[in-house]
């Protein structure tokens, strides 16, 4: 069949894009080139909604940033992924930066950010008990918020996919021909996508793809960031997202909160040759502990869960870049999407929409289109007597998989039989944090193997932790 | 909700003994609770012996461990939830657990803590580098070759000389698996002496001292490790960094007691055993709450366990008889060269001598251990050498023990 759209990557945007593009009466696939959605920079980033105060004015940046917002909170009511408006400090430390303070007030202000405010250091400490003594004075942006960026992007594609859409794991574009108006798209193993539209959303890939397509007007610029992620026990420090004051190179090193309740530290900002460099490094890692007690001095990394590193797809211009192709009709780019993407993804899914109309694709309206994704985590937000009844009829949300973070086995087989799909460990943790908490998975991995494989209708040495090659046993002794 | 004298949150070696005890000091209604299928904890994957020479007087596999008080448990008559995962605890001593077969409420007049421990994992060490498949906890590989029957690698890399890395060191090299290093960050390992020889002299294993695996390579399954020495700071010295090929990774690097109900019931802890505090009857801070095995203290024996879990389950029977009397509470101070003292409270009063457990903070050659309490010196005790690695008991006598007017200092000196 020929797809009217194909869609390269699924992350937070493919995902955004794949859901808006399901209200429309239009045939959509997603070609992810791992095995399991949000695996790139959606699954390894800061996870937060900025306030819309950082983009220069007049940018798709700040225009996507301050419509993106407001959506993210909305859509949740529909596709129920975690989100929270904790609001953010940005924290001066300095004479020096009680004027960038103000800049970014200013900005804030040029660019529409509601419900801005400058406080004094004591102002903010009797907020945030647990800042610095050396914070001289914070922008309070109450607008700002978190989400859980891997949770989204499945609700969205989870959604997408409720409404017709198809997710191809494992398809790593390698040619995108186009001939007669028909784009043909091969992957790795040789198999072939058509379609009448491409829309790249290949995040740090981005670049390549639209040069794979014949358009080699970009290039992203791989960049990383460390991040350590902290127990429960820490994540009651701060309520705010506190940040230091930006610069060039990013948001600065931050201390969250995130919406499970666990304390996020990191990023830092060091270039990379490629963007499969996610690896952590001593220095990174030293420099992210050191940053973070620069905010707040009482954070304690002897209760470090995991770190991680995830690569912003950046591009020398600074702006994201959203737009058919001049040289490839019908090869649409939305590349060059780092900080904030997150925030503006929704916003960018419905400029996607607009420049289809405006290439003449006949958009018509989804009937059928369904909204609303069922609440995965419905069975963990009960109270003691709902759950009661529900483990009376479904026993296996009885059993207790995951010590940790309390997850069941019920929850886990929906998570391998829900759209998109758990493929993998680190799919079935993403979805279901079964492996994510303080044990990280040491006692609930052989478990979890057993149910993929039972459920996949795999053996366990075809388990794997995130698709090819990475097998948890050899053999049967 | 249902009611009973005592509910005993989890079935391995702590949690079993404990319920024989209460029974056996006159409080038939005991329940236990377990997460798994079957009692026995974490015995059940530990195929290999060495168990039991000092409570049973016999050496006996981990499994044959559990299985002798599983027997005492069933003759009983004792009830046991299973696959029942406790997940609340409040202090008046009401219990949620979640099972099969819905949410089950306990109300008990003594709850004994025995959930065990969990293994440090990864991320708490904040190793550098990828992140891929074939980097397990101890524990886990153990799981999956020893209940499971798969062969986790051919090739690893053991970081940690606790007693579970080495263990799985000789494990994994019967299995066919080459073991090419065993990694220590400390100077000395906190492993047994006798795993020392067995696991890893017998099998020409080398141990590297003062050495660390400074980063993880791979993308999908492991790669290999470089490991490195590291200074008197433990900070990696980087002329020192080696590269060794393997698809496997074990992490022994320390267990962590599993307090999070202990804490939800806000009963106060200790920074030092992240164990509950206890008095000598393993009872918390809580009233009627005790606490006893892996959870109170990690131990090198479970043998060991079963003693402490002893102590709870008749100090729980006791507290549900109402034979609580004892009224004068001093606490006990970890002096020169001793990390930690448990219990941390005794009752001076209490008429029974008290045996004190502890570790010391560094290896020894010869020392001498003084317990006092101001100029009083209650007992005394002499120990060719110290190891972290091995807990030491000292018993005061009851007599000794009524001359104690404050605090009881335990402490060290070479001699």
């Amino acid at each position: 069949m020929i797809y009217d759209v194909a869609i390269i990557g699924a992350g937070v945007i493919g995902g955004a894009v794949a859901r808006e593009l399901a209200k429309y009466k239009l045939s959509s696939v997603i070609l992810e080139k791992e095995n399991d959605v949000a695996v790139g920079a959606s699954k390894a980033n800061s996870g937060i909604v900025h306030g819309g105060f950082d983009p220069e004015p007049d940018t798709l940046k700040a225009k996507l940033n301050i419509l993106g917002v407001e959506k993210l909170f909305d859509a949740a009511k529909e596709l129920h992924f975690p989100i929270k408006r904790n609001g953010s400090f940005v924290c001066a430390f300095s004479e020096q930066e009680r004027a960038h303070i103000k800049e970014l007030y200013d900005r804030g202000i040029q660019n529409g950010v509601p419900d801005m405010r400058i406080l004094s250091g004591d102002e903010a400490r009797k907020l945030e008990p647990e800042l610095s003594g050396e914070v001289v004075e914070v922008l309070d942006v109450r607008n700002a918020g978190i989400v859980c960026p891997y949770e989204l992007t499945l609700a969205l594609i989870g959604n997408a996919m409720d409404n017709g859409t198809e997710l191809k794991v494992e398809f790593r574009v390698e040619k995108i021909e186009k001939s007669e108006g028909i784009f043909t798209i091969s992957s790795q193993n040789g198999e072939i996508v058509t379609a009448k539209t491409v829309i790249n959303c290949a995040g740090a890939g981005s670049g390549k793809i639209s040069a794979i397509a014949g358009d080699n007007s970009f290039e992203i610029i791989p960049r990383a960031g460390e991040y350590i992620l902290l127990d429960k026990d820490e994540g009651k420090r701060v309520t705010h997202t506190i940040f230091q004051c930006p610069t060039k190179e990013g948001k600065g090193i931050l201390v969250s909160p995130t919406v499970d309740g666990n304390l996020l530290t990191g990023p830092t900002a060091n270039k990379v040759e490629s963007a499969d460099n996610t690896g952590t490094t001593i220095s990174g890692l030293d420099t992210v502990m050191a940053l973070s007690k620069k905010s707040v001095p009482t954070v304690n990394f002897r209760n470090s869960i995991t770190s991680f590193t995830g690569v912003r797809s950046s591009e020398k211009n600074g702006d994201f870049i959203i737009a058919e192709s001049d040289k490839v009709k019908g090869f649409i780019n939305v590349g060059a999407i780092d900080s904030p993407g997150l925030s503006s993804c929704l916003a960018i899914a419905e400029y996607v929409a607009e420049i289809m109309k405006g290439m003449g694709i006949d958009l018509e309206e989804n009937p059928n289109f369904n909204p609303t994704r069922e609440n995965p985590h419905a069975f963990r937000e009960m109270s003691d007597e709902q759950k009661n009844e529900f483990i009376k009829k479904n026993a296996d949300y009885g059993k207790i998989v995951c010590r940790c973070e309390t997850v069941s086995e019920g929850e886990i087989r929906a998570a391998i039989r829900r759209n998109p799909p758990a493929r993998d460990l680190d799919g079935v943790k993403r979805r279901t944090r079964s492996g994510m908490g303080r044990c990280q998975g040491g006692f609930c991995a052989p478990y979890v193997m057993e149910l993929i494989a039972n459920e996949r209708g795999i053996k366990k040495e075809e388990v794997t932790k995130k698709g090819s090659g990475s097998y948890m046993v050899i053999e049967k002794l | 909700m249902q009611k009973h004298d005592i509910v005993i949150i989890g079935a391995g070696p702590a949690g079993m003994a404990a319920a024989v005890a209460a029974y056996d000091s006159g409080v038939k209604d005991v329940v236990l609770l377990d997460r798994e299928q079957d009692m026995g904890g974490i015995l059940r994957q530990c195929i290999h012996n060495g168990f039991g020479l000092h409570k049973l007087g016999t050496e006996l596999t981990g499994p044959e461990y559990a299985a002798h008080y599983k027997q005492m448990v069933s003759d009983r008559g004792i009830k046991v939830y299973y696959e029942a995962t406790v997940t609340g605890l409040t202090p008046d001593k009401i219990v949620t657990a979640q099972s099969r077969e819905g949410i089950l409420k306990f109300e008990a007049k003594a709850v004994i803590l025995a959930m065990g421990c969990r293994e440090r994992s990864r991320g708490a060490l904040n190793i550098s580098g990828t992140r891929p498949a074939g980097v397990y906890s101890a524990g886990t590989a153990q799981k999956l070759m020893n209940m499971e029957g798969y062969r986790v690698g051919k090739k690893a890399v053991i970081l940690g000389s606790g007693d579970i890395g080495l263990i799985m060191a000789r494990r994994m090299s019967l299995e066919g698996a080459k073991v090419e290093a065993v990694c220590e960050i400390m100077s000395y390992s906190g492993g047994l002496m006798r795993n020392i020889v067995q696991c890893l002299e017998d099998y020409d294993i080398p141990l590297y001292l003062s050495t660390t695996v400074a980063e993880i390579h791979g993308k999908d399954r492991l790669e290999g490790v470089t490991i490195a020495k590291v200074d008197e700071n433990m900070r990696v010295i980087d002329s020192t960094r080696r590269y060794i090929e393997c698809d496997t990774l074990l992490l022994s690097v320390g267990l962590i007691p599993e307090n999070e109900l202990t804490k939800s019931a806000g009963i106060k802890m200790s920074p030092l055993t992240n164990g509950a505090l206890v008095d000598e009857n393993r009872e918390t801070s809580v009233e009627g709450i005790f606490a006893c095995g892996n959870v109170l203290q990690v131990h090198d024996l479970v043998d060991y366990v079963s003693d402490e879990a002893e102590i709870a389950g008749i100090g729980a029977a006791n507290y549900v008889k109402g034979l609580k009397t004892a009224k004068k509470a001093v606490g006990t101070v970890a002096g020169n060269g001793v990390r930690y003292v448990l219990p941390q409270v005794v009752h001076t009063d209490s008429g029974e001598d008290i045996a004190l457990f502890m570790r010391v903070v560094k290896p020894y050659g010869k020392v001498k251990f003084t317990v006092s309490s101001g100029n009083n010196v209650l007992a005394t005790a002499t120990r060719l050498k110290a190891a972290p690695g091995e807990m030491e008991k000292i018993v005061v006598k009851k007599d000794k023990l009524i001359e104690a007017n404050g605090d009881i200092t335990v402490a060290l000196e070479e001699i």
